[in-house]
């Protein structure tokens, strides 16, 4: 069972930052996954008096608040142009409305969960994560980087002439994913991200028709089994995920 | 720590714990329309509206209501009872665990959209579960509803 000990709604990043230092505060999403965790948080850090609940357009790049919901996200019309509309099928099948109002931008890429619809789709997309300390950090990077205890203020996505698709498999509408998936097509690269191997989303890129994409992901990718499905049941939907994708996006490069 | 929240249009002053969760919290004060079906964010039977928008009451803490406009469905008793009617008449109220929620999410969604297809209705309440009644009365007690708001209808 989750207890607080204190809630704290910060008034400054600096304040945040430095209260998130101690190994037994934590900084607030969305706080859907993280209340069902067994633990004592001595200091529960809240961003939401900062700000950060604003998408901004700009003409070259999205800037996206962490404590933006997933619902506005969705319902973000500029995006949702850019994206071809992949953002709302990335995200309408998450859970529910109310889910959707509550869980954030950036705890959902914060937490880098193997199942994350949000975290595939912005992969994909090639954003970036703007940090408090560390500063613009590609996500692919990101990906990588150990829990330095920083603070995740915004996520940019720079605009690129590009087609992109989205697509999960579910055995249940609303369910977790079996297998995300997004892809972004430029003049001549695509950008291939993975997730629900069951482990966090991986990228593929490259000058790469279908029958390369598909062999990449063969040897490159990892794909597990669990009670949602077999490794070679993810290997043999994401093949067939490439395939949709080059149709979507308009045939092979 | 204190709190302040003005629920159903009543400001009310609390000292509570920082853990304490909205649902604890209005349960707290009476409201027992709001009901508790998973603790995992799933089944929207404690659906409250925050600022008039449906969020899961267990899953968000007290605190961060603090300041805010909190409704439930004894802030709206007038419409979830035309309402209610409607899907008590399709017999899908059965064990009525869920229809709170429900109606709290539904009448979220007439707040948005006065007029919507069944079809938006049912992505809109895909996070409300419903172990006893399979769905569909409720879908047609809920559109039979929308149709005599409109004028389609018998209210």
């Amino acid at each position: 069972m989750l207890k607080i000990k204190k809630y704290v709604r910060a008034q400054t990043l600096e304040e945040a930052w430095e209260l998130n230092q101690d190994r037994n505060n934590q900084v607030l999403g969305g706080m859907i996954w993280m209340r069902q965790a067994d633990k004592v948080i001595d200091t529960a850090i809240d961003l939401s008096d900062l700000g950060l609940d604003v998408i901004t357009e700009t003409e070259n790049e999205f800037i996206i608040g962490a404590m933006a919901s997933l619902n506005q996200l969705m319902e973000n019309e500029g995006f949702i142009e850019y994206t071809d509309g992949a953002v709302i099928d990335a995200i309408k099948p998450i859970v529910g409305v109310q889910f959707r109002n509550m869980a954030t931008v950036g705890g959902s890429i914060y937490a880098k969960l193997g199942f994350s619809d949000v975290f595939t789709l912005f992969l994909a997309l090639d954003a970036k994560v703007r940090l408090v300390k560390a500063g613009d950090v590609e996500i692919r990077d990101f990906a990588e980087m150990k829990n330095e205890r920083d603070i995740l203020t915004h996520v940019i996505v720079k605009k690129s002439q590009a087609k992109i698709f989205y697509q999960s498999v579910r055995g249940a509408q609303t369910d977790f994913p079996i297998l995300t998936f997004a892809a972004r097509r430029t003049d001549d690269r695509m950008y291939i991200a993975v997730g629900g191997r069951p482990g966090k989303a991986v990228l593929l890129e490259g000058n790469m028709d279908r029958d390369e994409m598909k062999k990449r992901m063969e040897e490159e990718v990892s794909f597990g089994s669990n009670l949602k499905g077999s490794g070679e049941y993810r290997l043999h939907l994401a093949k067939v995920l490439c395939d949709r994708a080059v149709e979507r996006l308009g045939g092979e490069i | 720590m204190k709190v302040t929240i003005t629920l159903n249009g009543r400001d009310i002053t609390r000292d509570i714990d920082p853990g304490m969760n909205l649902y604890a919290f209005v349960r707290n004060e009476n409201m027992y329309s709001v009901k508790c079906g998973c603790e995992t964010s799933s089944c929207g039977a404690c659906t409250v509206l925050l600022d008039d928008e449906p969020v899961l009451s267990c899953s968000i803490l007290a605190a961060r209501a603090d300041g805010r406009e909190v409704t439930t469905l004894e802030g709206v008793q007038e419409q979830a009872g035309e309402l209610a009617a409607y899907i008590a008449a399709e017999g899908a109220d059965q064990c009525g665990f869920c229809n709170p929620g429900f109606m709290m999410n539904t009448i979220a969604l007439l707040k948005k959209n006065s007029n919507p297809t069944e079809s938006e209705v049912n992505e809109h309440l895909a996070g409300n579960l419903c172990r006893c009644s399979g769905y569909q009365g409720q879908t047609r007690g809920i559109m039979k509803y929308i149709e005599a708001k409109n004028g389609k209808g018998v209210l």
